[in-house]
Parts: C-alpha cells; structure tokens; sequence
C-alpha cells in the first residue's frame, strides 16, 4: 500500500519578537524552525501501516529550502522518499492546492496530514486537501482501522469532551492524526546520517486560486492586566502561593 | 451585512458553541442559524434566541454528524441565503467539512477566531500565530463571502428568547463516504472525577519526565488536591486521559486552579479558564497561561514544589 504523510515545517517564537519592516509577519530571526508535532505522528502512522501491510510512505511538504530538515527527520524515522513544493503561500488554502497536485499524482491509498500545525493552528489543510482531491476524509483521527486494499477503514475521531466518533470511511481517503495515536519513534544517528544523504525531489507550484485569508497586520496582543507576577525566592514564592490557596479554600 | 449561523449538536442537544456563535452573529447582522439534522425541529426552540432573525431546518438521514452531509447543506444554505459571513464552532466536526465547503465555493476563511470586525463592507478577523504569543489580522480581498470557526469560550453563550421564523430547505445530498457509527466514551469513570474537586494542581510538558508525575502527585495528595494533568501527558501515556483539563478532555471550574509547567495551549485555556482563582508556575514568562492566571512566577518548577511541599 501506498502512503502519503503531508508534513509542515513550524516556526516557533521565542520570548521575544521582533516584526519584519511591512508589519505582515515576525522577523525569521524571532523564528526556530522544528518539525510539527502532529506530522510525526501521522508519519508513525504510515510506518506502522507499512510495516504491517508493505508498501511505501511519501513525504510532501511546502517550504523553502530551510524546511527540508522537518522532511529528513521524517526520512530517517523511516520514510521512503521525500518531495518539496516550493513557492507557496502559508495560508491553508494555497497550501492544499500545491499538495493536491502532488499527492494526485501518487494516487495513495490514504493521505495522512497533521490535524493542524502549532504555529497556525487553522486545522484546515488537510480537510481542505480532501475536497480538491475528491476524497473522503476525516479529521481528528485517533485510531486508524485498515487493511491493504480494503474498500473501507474504520477511523475514531476524538470529539470534544472525552468523546469518540467511530466512523466508516471509504478509501482512499485524507485522514487528519490527532497527537496520542502512537508513540512516534526516534530515529537513531545511523538512520539520521543517511536522511542528510536522501535526495529531495523538489517542484514548482503552479500557484493561482484565491488564499484563504491576507494578512493586513501582525502585532503584540494587548495582554491586559495579566498575572500579578509573585517574585523572589522558591521558597518565598512556595509562602506566597500557600497563603493564596488557603486564602481562596475556605 | 447577513449572518449564517451553523448549529452544532450531539445526541440530541444543542451545543453551547452554537449560542457563542449567534453572539457573534448579532453583533454584524441579522442572523440565521441552520440546523442540520434527522429530526431538526426538535432543536428548533433552542436556537430561537434573541437576534435570530431566521431559522432553517434541513433533514438529513444520519443521527448524527457525517462531514458530506454537512458539506452539501452547508453548501446549499449559502448558495441559498447568500450570507456574506458563515459562522461555525472552531470545533472537531467543523474541521471535518468547513474548510471543504470554503475552499469548494471560493470563500475567504479564517480558523480559530477570536475577534471579527466590521469595516464599511468589508469583515476582519482577528487571531493567534506562533503559539498565540502575536496576533494577526486577517482580510479577505476579493471573495465573496467568509467563513469563519470562532474560537469557543471567547464570546458569551447568546440569551433571551428569539421570534424567528422557521423555513425548511430540502437538499438533496448523496451519502456521505465517511459514515458515523457509533458515539462511545472515551474515557473510563473508575478514576477520580476532576470535573468536581475544589481545588486541582495541575502539571504539564513542562515537568519534563514521567518519573517527576509521582513526585506532584505526592504534592497535591499533601496538599488535599486533585491532580490534573494537560494533553501531552496524556498523549505519552503518563496520565490515563480522565485527568487531562481542556477541550478535547475535562471542563474544570474549581476554586484553585494551580498549574506546573503548562504553558496554556489554546485548547488548555478553554477548559479551565472559567476557574475561581488561577495560579501558574512556569520558566518561560510570556507563557500564554500568565494572560489567564490571577497570579504568576517564572520559576523553577521543582524548586517551588519541594518548598510548597515543606509547608503542608
């Protein structure tokens, strides 16, 4: 069976920040790339259905070039090959488009995406992904059901509130991991040697269609009052909280 | 400027995203909410609130949620109504076909919104970047119409009874390719009920190892708290998920809520924000959890917990 995992390279923000001149986004320098959390798990996932059922895992991500390390991390957990979309958009929207020319070429038995990245947090990509594919799809997955082959899965979606909606979903289909499925595995220094040495076969976008959405500022939120920060020692700090809780306990 | 509203419900009840949502909606327009399901006119009565303008039924087969169903009324709703705005819960089933419809019918979209402004014609959403330490706003040049999913928790559930009008709209959708077949609970009830302690200490990533659980499980016991936990302990398996506070866990309102090494992951804050008096302990000071916590120190956590543990 045929794998397809759509990884996203985060950005991650410091304790400072600093904007770029035009005001739309954070100065990279602010910036530390590292791989999304919830692409390593929808990786495992593909490396644990190969292993049971065969076949091959692809990784697609969108990004300069910078974000092929998010790409050779995964390589070295076991993926089998590795294709880069450059050009493109941030926005999910832009994002689905430059995967689904990708990913309908492969013609995977399932695509697996993240359920949402933790810079942008839209949760919209792979849902998104589907519908320009024209497959069935569901998000939040939290366990995966599957055979090679089979015409059906039976996927669980993790609802709100400690709740689970078990589903039946034709194949192929995007499925969108939840973080918890598995337990993602590291790649040992071997496996990460040979990552560096896999070649990435990089593409254009062809670009076109609206974005989702453009954004016209980036700023510091007003924060409010806050927190009445408790300073000092531990121990001081450990008085100061006692006398609080005891204080609000009554 | 017109406002659909998309109900949410599971078995059989309306859920309170949907109130926010309308909240929402009234502050930009004259609104109508839809509701979606095998039997709406049972919903109906909950979602004549004040500022609803228009209630639309549409009937479909399944009991309960299936993202192609959604999709094709949603989408026969807008193709319909022509809203200029279409609200829904930033929520699991909403992932599941908003985005789909948006991106189908050429809409803008935003996610995760948590403020929407009015500019002459013009709608702006407000939301989060890079783990909400800045925020964005977001324009949508050229669409037609925007859908966005609000971030819940953020407006007030909408009140006051409503005298709208009830229309139904028949659409006729092919069966959904992802079918729901059952709704089960995930967690066991044997654990402590952390819904109903008074006062909970609650850890995150932040404690690092799973050998440090029992050494704030031993504080909290000291301490006569509940222990909680946030999602990534849960995830590694540290923590069975009846103790995990947050959205996809446990909604918590105790009088104390003291936190170890949570750094407020947006999905946390919603699912203990509402508690009496907060009080976070964290090594990164813009920490989101310090914007809803009463009181804050940027310490160690291990040094704070073993000289908390001396004074009980």
């Amino acid at each position: 069976m045929k794998t397809v995992v759509c990884i996203k390279q985060v950005l991650q923000l410091g304790d400072e920040v600093e904007f770029t001149d035009d005001g739309l986004d954070v100065d990279p320098d602010y910036l530390d790339p590292a791989l999304n959390e919830w692409d390593s798990f929808a990786t495992e996932e593909a490396l644990q259905l190969r292993e049971r059922l065969g076949g091959e895992v692809v990784l697609v991500t969108c990004g300069s070039k910078a974000s092929e390390a998010a790409l050779r991390r995964c390589l070295a957990m076991g993926a089998d090959r590795a294709i880069r979309i450059e050009g493109v958009d941030r926005d999910p929207f832009s994002v689905a488009r430059a995967l689904a020319e990708v990913v309908s070429a492969e013609n995977a038995d399932l695509v697996l995406c993240g359920v949402q990245s933790s810079d942008a947090v839209q949760a919209a990509t792979g849902t998104a992904l589907a519908e320009l594919l024209d497959l069935p799809r569901a998000a939040v997955v939290t366990k995966v059901d599957y055979d090679a082959g089979a015409r059906t899965a039976v996927v669980d979606r993790e609802l709100e509130g400690g709740l689970v909606d078990r589903v039946e979903i034709d194949t192929p289909a995007v499925l969108t991991i939840q973080t918890g499925i598995n337990e993602p595995r590291y790649a040992n220094l071997r496996a990460i040697k040979q990552a560096e040495q896999v070649e990435i076969d990089v593409r254009n976008a062809a670009g076109g269609g609206a974005p989702a959405y453009r954004v016209r500022k980036m700023f510091v939120p007003d924060r409010g009052e806050g927190a009445e920060m408790i300073d000092g020692s531990p121990a001081e700090i450990a008085a100061r909280i006692a006398s609080i809780v005891k204080e609000r306990l009554v | 400027m017109s406002v659909l509203v998309v109900a949410e419900h599971l078995r059989g009840q309306i859920r309170d995203v949907t109130r926010e949502l309308i909240t929402a909606g009234r502050e930009l327009g004259p609104v109508t909410v839809a509701v979606i399901a095998q039997d709406p006119g049972s919903l109906v009565d909950a979602v004549n609130i004040d500022g609803v303008t228009e209630i639309v039924t549409v009937t479909i087969g399944a009991g309960e949620f299936e993202n192609d169903t959604y999709q094709a009324a949603v989408e026969a709703l807008i193709a319909d109504r022509k809203p200029r705005v279409t609200l829904l819960g930033f929520t699991v089933n909403s992932m599941g076909y908003g985005p789909a419809a948006a991106v189908k019918l050429g809409l803008g979209f935003a996610s995760d919104v948590h403020g929407i402004a009015l500019e002459g014609d013009a709608v702006v959403a407000t939301r989060s970047f890079y783990g909400s330490k800045v925020n964005a706003e977001l324009e949508f040049p050229g669409a037609e119409g925007v859908m966005l999913l609000l971030r819940p928790t953020v407006w007030s559930p909408a009140e006051g009874v409503g005298d709208a009008s009830v229309a139904a709209l028949e659409v006729v959708a092919a069966p959904s390719r992802a079918r729901h077949r059952e709704v089960v609970e995930a967690t066991t009830s044997s654990d402590v009920d952390i819904t109903q302690a008074d006062f909970l200490l609650s850890i995150g990533r932040g404690i690092g190892d799973k050998e440090n659980v029992e050494m704030f499980q031993e504080l909290a016991a000291k301490m006569g708290a509940t222990l909680s936990v946030s999602r990534p302990l849960v995830d590694a398996g540290w923590m069975p998920s009846s103790r995990q506070v947050g959205q996809s866990g446990k909604t918590v309102k105790p009088s104390v809520y003291l936190a170890f090494g949570i750094s407020g992951a947006v999905q946390h804050l919603a699912g203990m924000k509402a508690s009496g008096t907060i009080i976070a302990i964290n090594t990164d000071p813009e920490a989101a959890i310090f914007n809803v916590a009463q009181y804050g120190a940027k310490a160690d956590l291990f040094d704070v917990a073993e000289e908390l543990e001396k004074l009980y």
